[in-house]
C-alpha cells in the first residue's frame, strides 16, 4: 500500500506541515528567524558598543549614514547597535514571560476544568475579576509599589497579569475533551486522574494554548514597550525597543531616526508573530481538515 | 448454585440536575454467571447506557449512585472499594469497548502506544515489553500487519480497523467481564458481523463474560444466550434469548420484536411503538409504559407492577401476568391517540 507511507504522519507533524502550507507563516517565520537571529549575534553584528556614548559633541543626534545606517541618538551613542541589543532585551522578555504565561494558564485552566465543581468556580471566579482590571493599570500599580523593577521582575509581572485570558481559553477547550470518549474510555480502563490530565487531555488542550502564546508574544513585545515608553518598563542605559523610542519621544520631530527604527523593528516582529498566529489557527480549525484525514474518514466508511 | 461473577442488586442512579432529579436506573437488579453473554435492549434512554457506566463507578456528577444499591462483583461489593482499589478493575477485571471507535480512541498517541498503556498500568510492564503485548493484542483481533498498524494514529484506520484497536485495549488484561455498550452501532452492516464475530470468537475463547448492550434485537438473536429488557430504568422482562423471541411477554418487547425487519416478510412499513420514552425526570406512576401500551387499563395507572414471575428464569414487569384475558382486547395506546389529535 503506497498510500500508507504517506499517511503515517502523526498529529502535530500533520499540523506543522499544514501550517507551512500557508504562504503568510512561512514570510512570518523567515522574518522572525531574521530577527531572533539578529538578536543572538547582536554582539557580532552590531557596529558599536550600545551604551557607549562614542563622542558627545561630534556624533551627537546624527542623522542616519554610512557609519551610522540608524543614526545617533542625543548621548551619540549608534541607534542600529541599540535597537540590536535592545531586540535582545525586548524579545527575551517577550519569550520567557509568554513560556511562564502559557504554562501557568494551562495548568490553571486544566485544572479547573477537568476537577470542576467549587474549584472550577473559585478559580474561574478569580480570574474574571483580574480580566475586569486593564493589564497596564495592574502593572503600573505593582511597579508603583515597588519603586523600580529589574528585568526578571518584569517579564514575571508581565507573566502575571496575561496567564488569565489564557487559563479561560484553555478551560473551555478541557471542558470540551473532558467528556469525549477517549476520556472516559481511559477512566474505565483504570487510568488514574493524573495520567489521564496529562496523557490524554492535556495534548489535546494545548492546540489553543499555542496558538494564544504566539498571539501574545506580539501583544507582550507591545505591553513591553509601552511600559518602557511610560518609563516604568526597562531602565537607562539598558535598551529595550520601547525605552529606545522614549528616548526619542519628545524629539520626533527633527530626530525622527530615533523612533522610526525600533518602531518598526516592535511593528515588523508584532506583526510577524500575528501572522503565525493565525496560520497555526487556521490549521487547528477542524474546518479546514485537509483531504487527509477528514474526507478519508468518509470515504472509508 | 455458585455465585454468579456480576450481581446488580436494586441499583439506583440519579441525576440531581436544575430540571429535577432524573432517574435513569430505577431500581434495577440482575446477574451474569462467568463467561456468559448477556443482552441488554432498550431504546435510547431507557438507562442502559448508565447501567454499564454504574457499574464501572464512572458516573460524574450531577449524578450519583444512590448507596442502597449493590455491585457484586468477584465477590467483592463494588460500592465499598475507594477510587484506587476500582482503578484496579477497570480495564482490568472489568473492561469496557464502547460506541463509536472514532471518539473513543485518543488521536494525539499511535494505537500501540494506547494499547500498550493498559498493559503498563496494570501488569507494571516495561514500555518495550507492553509495545510487544499491543503487537500481539492488534494480530489477535486480527489486525493485518500488526507491527505496523500500532504505530499509526487513529486517524489513519477505518472504523471496523478502530474498533479492532478498542477490543485488543479491552482484552489485554484477560478480564472477568466485557461491557460492551453498543460496539457495532457506529459500524457498517459488513462491519457490524464481523466484529461482533471476532468479539463472540475472542470472549468464548478466553472465558470471558460478556454484558452487550444494544438496541438491536438481530444482535442479541444471535450472540446472547439470556436477554434483559429495559425500560424507563427498569427491568421489565428477563428471559432466555429462545423464550424472548417465541413467548415475549412485556407488551414493550412485543412492540421491539414487532418493529423488527423481517427477512421474507411482507414489505409494508415497520411497526412502530407509538410515543417515545418519558422524561426520566418525571416517569409516569403506576406502569412506566402505560401510555404506549395497547392492553393498558385502569390497574396500569393505579398499581406499579412488580416483576412477575412466569416460567422459570422468564420475569415480566406486566399485570398481564395476572389477568392474561386482557391480551384479548388490545386497543390503540393512548400516546397514538395523543398523536393523531
Amino acid at each position: 500500500m503506497p498510500s500508507l507511507d504517506a499517511r503515517s504522519q502523526s498529529f502535530s507533524a500533520l499540523l506543522l506541515a499544514r501550517t507551512l502550507r500557508d504562504p503568510r507563516s512561512r514570510v512570518a517565520l523567515v522574518v522572525l528567524s531574521v530577527v531572533v537571529l539578529a538578536a543572538l549575534f547582536a554582539p557580532v553584528l552590531a557596529p558599536y558598543d550600545p551604551s557607549a556614548q562614542l563622542d558627545i559633541v561630534r556624533l551627537k543626534s546624527l542623522a542616519p549614514s554610512l557609519a551610522h545606517p540608524f543614526g545617533t541618538d542625543p548621548y551619540s551613542r549608534d541607534v542600529l547597535s541599540r535597537v540590536l541589543y535592545g531586540a535582545r532585551v525586548s524579545l527575551s522578555i517577550a519569550f520567557a514571560a509568554v513560556a511562564l504565561s502559557v504554562s501557568f494558564g494551562v495548568l490553571v485552566g486544566v485544572v479547573a476544568g477537568y476537577v470542576g465543581g467549587v474549584v472550577d468556580a473559585v478559580l474561574m471566579r478569580l480570574v474574571d475579576a483580574a480580566l475586569a482590571i486593564p493589564r497596564l493599570l495592574l502593572i503600573i500599580a505593582v511597579v508603583a509599589l515597588w519603586g523600580s523593577v529589574s528585568v526578571t521582575a518584569l517579564t514575571i509581572l508581565i507573566a502575571g497579569v496575561t496567564w488569565f485570558a489564557v487559563s479561560r481559553l484553555v478551560r473551555a477547550e478541557t471542558l470540551t475533551v473532558r467528556d469525549r470518549d477517549y476520556v472516559v474510555a481511559a477512566r474505565a480502563l483504570g487510568v488514574s486522574p493524573w495520567r489521564i490530565v496529562l496523557r490524554h487531555v492535556l495534548p489535546n488542550v494545548v492546540g489553543p494554548g499555542i496558538v494564544s502564546a504566539t498571539l501574545a508574544v506580539g501583544s507582550v513585545i507591545l505591553l513591553e514597550a509601552g511600559l518602557s515608553y511610560l518609563g516604568i518598563g526597562v531602565r537607562p542605559p539598558t535598551a529595550s525597543w520601547g525605552s529606545i523610542i522614549q528616548d526619542g519621544a519628545e524629539r520626533v520631530s527633527d530626530l525622527w531616526w530615533l523612533t522610526v527604527f525600533p518602531g518598526l523593528a516592535i511593528v515588523i516582529t508584532v506583526f510577524a508573530c500575528n501572522a503565525l498566529g493565525d496560520a497555526l489557527r487556521d490549521a487547528l480549525d477542524p474546518r479546514q481538515l485537509p483531504l487527509s484525514v477528514s474526507e478519508e474518514f468518509a470515504q472509508k466508511t | 448454585m455458585t455465585e454468579p461473577l456480576l450481581a446488580l442488586d436494586d441499583l439506583h442512579t440519579y441525576f440531581y440536575t436544575d430540571n429535577g432529579v432524573a432517574r435513569a436506573v430505577d431500581g434495577v437488579s440482575f446477574t451474569v454467571n462467568a463467561g456468559e453473554t448477556v443482552g441488554v435492549v432498550g431504546e435510547s434512554g431507557c438507562g442502559k447506557s448508565v447501567t454499564a457506566l454504574s457499574i464501572l463507578r464512572l458516573v460524574r456528577p450531577p449524578g450519583r449512585i444512590e448507596p442502597e444499591s449493590q455491585i457484586r462483583f468477584e465477590g467483592k461489593d463494588l460500592m465499598k472499594l475507594d477510587e484506587r482499589a476500582m482503578q484496579q478493575v477497570r480495564g482490568n477485571r472489568i473492561a469496557m469497548v464502547f460506541q463509536e471507535p472514532m471518539t473513543a480512541l485518543n488521536p494525539v498517541f499511535t494505537v500501540g502506544d494506547q494499547i500498550a498503556e493498559v498493559a503498563r498500568i496494570h501488569a507494571g510492564m516495561s514500555r518495550r515489553a507492553a509495545w510487544q503485548k499491543a503487537v500481539e493484542m492488534l494480530a489477535a483481533v486480527g489486525m493485518p500487519a500488526p507491527e505496523q498498524r500500532a504505530s499509526e494514529y487513529p486517524h489513519q484506520l477505518s472504523g471496523g480497523m478502530r474498533q479492532r484497536v478498542v477490543i485488543a485495549m479491552a482484552l489485554v488484561m484477560n478480564p472477568a467481564l466485557i461491557i460492551a455498550d453498543e460496539p457495532t452501532t457506529a459500524l457498517d452492516v459488513t462491519i457490524q458481523a464481523q466484529i461482533l464475530e471476532l468479539l463472540a470468537d475472542l470472549t468464548k475463547r478466553l472465558g470471558t463474560a460478556v454484558l452487550l448492550i444494544t438496541h438491536d434485537l438481530g444482535v442479541v438473536a444471535e450472540n446472547c444466550a439470556r436477554v434483559i429488557v429495559m425500560y424507563a430504568g427498569e427491568v421489565v422482562e428477563e428471559a432466555d434469548t429462545s423464550t424472548l423471541f417465541s413467548h415475549a411477554h412485556h407488551p414493550y418487547t412485543e412492540g421491539l420484536l414487532g418493529a423488527m425487519p423481517r427477512v421474507g416478510g411482507e414489505a409494508e412499513r415497520l411497526a412502530t411503538i407509538p410515543g417515545t420514552v418519558p422524561p426520566p425526570t418525571a416517569w409516569p406512576t403506576g406502569c412506566r409504559f402505560r401510555d404506549r401500551c395497547r392492553y393498558a387499563w385502569d390497574r396500569c395507572e393505579r398499581e406499579h407492577p412488580p416483576l412477575y414471575q412466569l416460567e422459570g428464569q422468564h420475569v415480566s414487569r406486566c399485570h398481564l401476568a395476572e389477568e392474561p384475558e386482557r391480551r384479548a382486547h388490545p386497543h390503540p395506546p393512548l400516546a397514538a391517540e395523543l398523536g393523531a389529535a
